[in-house]
């Protein structure tokens, strides 16, 4: 008898992305650039965040035949985003086949109260959190792999440092814990008292974490491995950088060898520019993507 | 205590590493190709085999693992590792290592959606033994060198020549050690 659909077969998923990098990418010809740069997965979306940000208006699920086109293009596994709460789109990106979704606050929160119970798919999903009472509320619905939220389309690290930091602060903070505590953590986090015991009995989270929004460059991708991160998402970091190609492979290789500066500066030599980035003080807090779910 | 490897490009490394410590040997994450010097056997993780080669060739580490099995050591392939040490893979025109006389198929079982744990027996390793298959491949054909462990629906699912070990599953998702306890013994002899 064999069983589809279990925790084990989910988060099982997202162990074998650990250390690589997924790339988000919006047509087929960005899919093979990312898969040839040796990306462990990639993102299918109809417009990288940063172009979000500047369309504004209400960004929802891609359009399907972009999900299928990827899909169609490249052998990796292959994500796509849909709205906080928005059941049916989830379930359409289930229904294609979709390897892992990412409810994502990229896009425009169809439940400004209600995350999918994400235990009811088979489908794996990746959610984000910037704290571990997030964090553990997402492991509660069923996430099999969170992220930190940073603050997407920016090209600007500091937040995803921010919210790493806290999360594995706040791991270490439970495990050091006297069990007598852990039911008032729970209750000023927010937290499931249940998740927060296995956490603590087992010492780390029982997904794995990978950092997002925000990352840029070689150097970024390498700084969130060392704070912890399992492995990265480069959104508008890629394709809105001068040359994609060089900007994913250099990303792939700092990701690799985090802790090799004399391979992170060689793979930084010359790949062209950047994104420009935000400051994140000039963005507006009603458009701040990582204030939306909870 | 033999020392064993754990390749460590890309894929789960540290639920490998868990594993060898586990059945009783010393585990080393690879992560250079001189690093390979220091070890009695090495076992190549899950993960992504597109992304494991292209690390593999910026980082000349394919004649180096070649030559690693070539002299007689130990060399275990879970899933990507499976691909990896294949001598044939179908649509491809071109295999990796080419350790092992078989042709797999990538991503036979399916995408996540199909994705599942099973009960399999590992013939002379351990019966009633849960398999995680994850976007898992399976092998085709062998040659007649190939010893095969185990299948799944008829699908080889495990496999052995000489040395070489591989499985299309993860043993290192689960708390069962038994077929990294075999890799183990496999190393000591």
């Amino acid at each position: 008898m064999s069983k589809i659909g279990t925790d084990r077969v989910k988060r099982g998923m997202a162990e074998m992305q650990k250390g690589g990098v997924i790339m988000d990418v919006v047509n087929a010809e960005q899919a093979k650039i990312a898969e040839e740069a040796g990306a462990v997965a990639v993102m299918a979306l109809e417009r990288v965040p940063s172009d979000i940000r500047a369309a504004g208006g209400v960004a929802r699920m891609a359009d399907p035949t972009i999900v299928e086109e990827v899909m169609n293009a490249v052998s990796i596994p292959v994500m796509a985003k849909a709205r906080i709460g928005h059941i049916v789109e989830a379930r359409v990106l289930e229904s294609m086949g979709v390897d892992y979704i990412d409810e994502s606050e990229v896009l425009t929160p169809a439940d400004e109260v209600y995350h999918l119970n994400k235990r009811d798919y088979t489908v794996p999903f990746v959610c984000g959190c910037r704290h571990l009472g997030e964090a553990a509320r997402r492991i509660g619905e069923g996430s099999s792999m969170l992220r930190t939220k940073g603050e997407p389309g920016t090209g600007n690290i500091v937040e995803a440092v921010r919210h790493m930091r806290e999360v594995n602060g706040q791991v270490r903070k439970l495990v050091n814990m006297n069990e007598d505590e852990v039911m008032t953590y729970a209750k000023d986090l927010g937290a499931p008292y249940e998740v927060l015991l296995e956490i603590k009995e087992n010492g780390r989270l029982p997904v794995v974490n990978f950092a997002a929004g925000g990352i840029a460059t070689p150097a970024d991708a390498a700084l969130m491995m060392q704070l912890g991160a399992d492995g990265v998402f480069v959104g508008s970091g890629i394709f809105k950088s001068d040359n994609p190609a060089n900007f994913a492979r250099a990303i792939v290789e700092a990701t690799t060898h985090y802790e090799d500066y004399e391979l992170i500066a060689k793979v930084s030599k010359g790949i062209g520019t950047a994104m420009k980035g935000l400051e994140i003080s000039t963005i507006a807090p009603e458009e701040r993507m990582q204030d939306r779910g909870w | 205590m033999v020392k064993i490897g754990v390749l460590g490009l890309q894929g789960a490394i540290r639920e490998h590493i868990r594993s060898v410590e586990a059945a009783g040997a010393e585990g080393i994450i690879i992560k250079y190709k001189e690093q390979l010097s220091d070890i009695d056997g090495l076992i190549i993780p899950g993960g992504e085999s597109t992304t494991m080669r292209r690390l593999i060739d910026k980082y000349d580490f394919l004649d180096a693992l070649a030559d690693f099995g070539k002299h007689g050591k130990p060399i275990f392939g879970t899933c990507a590792g499976l691909i990896l040490l294949a001598n044939n893979i179908v649509g491809q025109d071109y295999a990796h290592l080419s350790l092992m006389d078989m042709k797999v198929e990538r991503n036979a079982f399916g995408r996540q959606r199909e994705s599942f744990e099973a009960e399999i027996d590992l013939k002379g390793v351990a019966d009633n033994f849960e398999a995680v298959f994850i976007r898992a491949p399976y092998v085709v054909e062998v040659g007649p060198e190939v010893e095969v462990l185990a299948t799944y629906q008829d699908k080889i699912v495990a496999a052995k020549q000489g040395h070489y070990l591989c499985s299309a599953f993860h043993p290192e998702l689960t708390d069962d050690h038994r077929l990294t306890e075999y890799f183990v013994k496999m190393v000591e002899k």
